[in-house]
């Protein structure tokens, strides 16, 4: 902030705090206090009367007062839904990513780049749960003859054997993912894109005089010259990630296999009323969410200020 | 010399075109086939895949096999027996009665002559092709009977239209201008989802640029400080949030209230919002600013008739990005408003569970759940995509 001093009007001291006070009272109330209060009611036990030991069975392993805790990171439902959030960020944010840059790399070199953008990112228009029908009809089993779900259509007429996609383990969280690929591919490929159109085109043409191919143009100038971007796309795409909640909840509701993380916490919530172990994977999230947000915040800083 | 160059060119991009097509159609076709479902009768879409509707009807072929060489290809040839005529085919609307005027003689002859008499199976979709032709169980390949059944929260057996025609209303509709606001409906949900996402996003946007005011043009104590905490809170995810907030509503009797998830939303908006329209308001040349001071203007005649119309293009991307954001959550929705007044997003996951496969239902309200979004979308694109990706270090 350069700008202290000369330009700005001497004013009654009272005044930047009526413009600010609005805010400053809602955020604190919906902001600073839950997540405050968060951490506390993790160390609750059920109805938050005492602190959570109290939870703790004789001659069962014990946390004290981090039983929530004890939940939160051993248990099998748990461990199925950090696993599986495994899967999704490797998957989901390779593919994205991978997806976005080729993408992006091609429409460039053809006339109609807007119009295949536009078909690319239009699925981040629509929500979570529009897009969960959608798939869910491309997933559609039946058990009889016709299939009027495209995807077991193209099966069986290869002579294949139509797939319960959503219900059969390994196979079903794939099939969520790809989801979730649909929707975001949009959105690195226009960021990705973005920043393709930075790369100087003179770097682009003398690699080509010297004989380089458009492979090695690519991997050797393009990736390298957009590399900070494509970090900055990864940690957003990562922190996504592991809030992904809708995709799930529609879909398959977290059954057959398919938790993760952030439907644990709404099913601890609203249908199992444990407010303590939710806070308490509320709280795991927000520690695994912390790194990628701060080293995002921190690029995303540099390149406004470089720009 | 000119001409094959140019053709090996176009050869060498000829990859680039295949791969990129490509990948737009598979991006395309899952929003195409809800698309082409939505509007397809109901036995249609479960009778064929969405991609058959160019395709001849069922018993076409069966028909054209069997039949065709006497009868015509369109059913008409024989003018005493024409098969499009509904008070003869009416009369053959069992497929046994037709398998058993297809085994007798007509005029010491056998009906079909050399033709070899189809199986059961064959006469029965043979016999409902002939109703179809002729008009008994005629329906149109598209039909806008799902949406009306999804905007009334109509679900019997027919159609909400036929069925208040023939006076059978169902316990909750009334066959009138009422309907539209069924609880069970879609049309009562888009209101709903209206009175949510409008507010929310005037509220913090609103405030947001009182804030960030005084953030860009006026000197006090902690500027400096309270801006990077408030650049901080943006790190605090939503999920965070939602347990102690619906514990306090549940005590102040605010859960299930447009308050409620107006506040909520409010909140949790508005780091960013601030940290936004600072960005912008920031950059605004400072001349402009200190002529204004100068001529004497108070900082609300410079907020309101400087800061405010200058910054419109970032209120514009940010209004779009809340606005959508809102109308596409289920999260905030499902934990403040549930059932009390359901929104798009939860009636829809209502109707996954309850309906399991009304796909004629669910790919109607999903399609009306989208329109809006599209809309702005197409009209909007430059400040949709620059409010999108603005927001991506949002929380
Ligand atoms: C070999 C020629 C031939 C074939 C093949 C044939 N029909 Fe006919 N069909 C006739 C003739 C001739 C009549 C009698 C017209 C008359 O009553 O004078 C007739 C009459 C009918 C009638 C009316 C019977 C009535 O109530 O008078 C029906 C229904 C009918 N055909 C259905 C079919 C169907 C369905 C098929 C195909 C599975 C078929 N026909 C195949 C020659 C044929």
């Amino acid at each position: 902030m350069s700008k202290n001093g000369s330009g700005i009007l001497r004013q009654r001291p009272a005044t930047p705090w009526l413009y600010l006070l609005p805010s400053l009272i809602v955020m604190t109330i919906f902001i600073v206090y839950p997540g405050l209060n968060t951490f506390y009611l993790s160390l609750r036990n059920i109805d938050n009367t005492s602190w959570a030991s109290t939870a703790c069975k004789a001659g069962e392993a014990c946390w004290g007062v981090f039983e929530n805790y004890h939940y939160a990171l051993t248990s099998t439902i748990m461990q199925t839904a950090f696993l599986n959030n495994i899967k999704w960020i490797l998957l989901m944010v390779s593919g994205t990513v991978a997806m976005g840059l080729l993408i992006a790399v091609l429409a460039d070199r053809v006339r109609y780049e807007a119009f295949a953008k536009a078909i690319i990112f239009l699925p981040m228009a629509i929500s979570f749960v529009g897009a969960g029908v959608i798939w869910k009809f491309m997933y559609n089993y039946d058990t009889g003859q016709v299939q009027i779900g495209l995807l077991n259509a193209i099966v069986t007429s290869f002579g294949g054997k139509a797939v319960s996609w959503l219900t059969e383990p390994q196979i079903n969280t794939i099939a969520l993912i790809i989801v979730g690929v649909w929707m975001w591919t949009g959105f690195c490929m226009t960021i990705l894109a973005a920043a393709l159109k930075g790369v100087p085109t003179e770097i682009l043409e003398a690699a080509r005089v010297d004989g380089a191919n458009e492979w090695m143009v690519f991997w050797r100038i393009m990736v390298p010259q957009i590399l900070p971007t494509i970090t900055v796309v990864i940690t957003t795409m990562v922190i996504n990630v592991l809030k992904i909640f809708d995709i799930v909840y529609v879909m398959t509701g977290g059954n057959y296999g398919t938790e993760v993380i952030a439907n644990r916490l709404y099913t601890e919530m609203y249908k199992n009323f444990q407010p303590g172990r939710a806070s308490a994977i509320a709280v795991v999230l927000i520690l695994v969410i912390i790194p990628a947000m701060i080293m995002n915040i921190r690029r995303f800083n540099e390149q406004e200020a470089t720009r | 010399m000119k001409t094959p160059s140019r053709f090996l060119n176009w050869l060498r991009g000829l990859p680039t075109h295949l791969i990129l097509i490509g990948l737009c159609l598979i991006w395309i076709l899952p929003s195409l086939g809800l698309f082409i479902t939505s509007f397809r009768p109901v036995q249609d879409i479960n009778e064929t895949g969405w991609w058959t509707i160019l395709a001849k009807p069922k018993g076409y072929e069966e028909f054209q096999a069997y039949c065709a060489s006497c009868h015509g290809s369109d059913g008409k040839a024989i003018s005493n027996a024409d098969l499009t005529n509904p008070e003869l085919v009416q009369n053959y609307r069992r497929s046994f009665a037709l398998l058993t005027s297809l085994n007798r003689e007509i005029d010491g002859q056998i009906h079909m002559g050399d033709t070899p008499i189809p199986d059961d199976k064959t006469t029965a979709t043979i016999a409902s092709y002939m109703r179809r032709i002729s008009g008994i169980e005629a329906r149109p390949k598209f039909t806008l009977s799902n949406y009306i059944d999804a905007i009334t929260g109509y679900r019997g057996n027919s159609t909400y239209v036929t069925d208040c025609a023939a006076g059978n209303q169902s316990v909750d509709l009334y066959c009138n201008i009422r309907d539209l606001t069924n609880p069970r409906g879609m049309g009562r949900a888009f209101i709903n989802s209206l009175l949510v996402a409008i507010p929310s996003t005037i509220l913090p946007i609103l405030f947001a640029a009182f804030a960030a005011y005084a953030f860009s043009w006026m000197d006090f104590k902690g500027r400096q400080w309270m801006f990077a905490l408030l650049v901080g809170l943006q790190v605090v995810p939503l999920q965070m949030t939602l347990i102690p907030i619906s514990r306090l509503y549940a005590q102040l009797g605010m859960n299930g209230t447009f308050w409620g998830i107006w506040l909520f939303h409010t909140g949790f908006g508005l780091p960013y919002a601030i940290y936004l329209i600072r960005n912008f308001m920031g950059s605004l040349p400072h001349e402009i600013f200190e002529s204004a001071y100068l001529d004497g203007a108070s900082h609300w005649t410079a907020f309101t008739k400087l800061a405010i119309p200058l910054s419109v293009p970032a209120l514009a991307s940010l209004g779009i990005f809340q606005f959508l954001w809102i109308w596409n959550d289920l999260l905030v929705a499902l934990v403040f408003l549930g059932g009390k007044y359901p929104v798009l997003t939860y009636q829809i996951g209502n109707m996954v569970t309850s309906l399991g496969s009304g796909w004629h239902l669910l790919t109607a309200a999903a399609f009306i759940s989208m329109a809006l979004p599209m809309i702005i979308f197409f009209a909007l694109q430059r400040y949709f995509v620059r409010g999108m990706l603005a927001g991506s270090v949002k929380g």
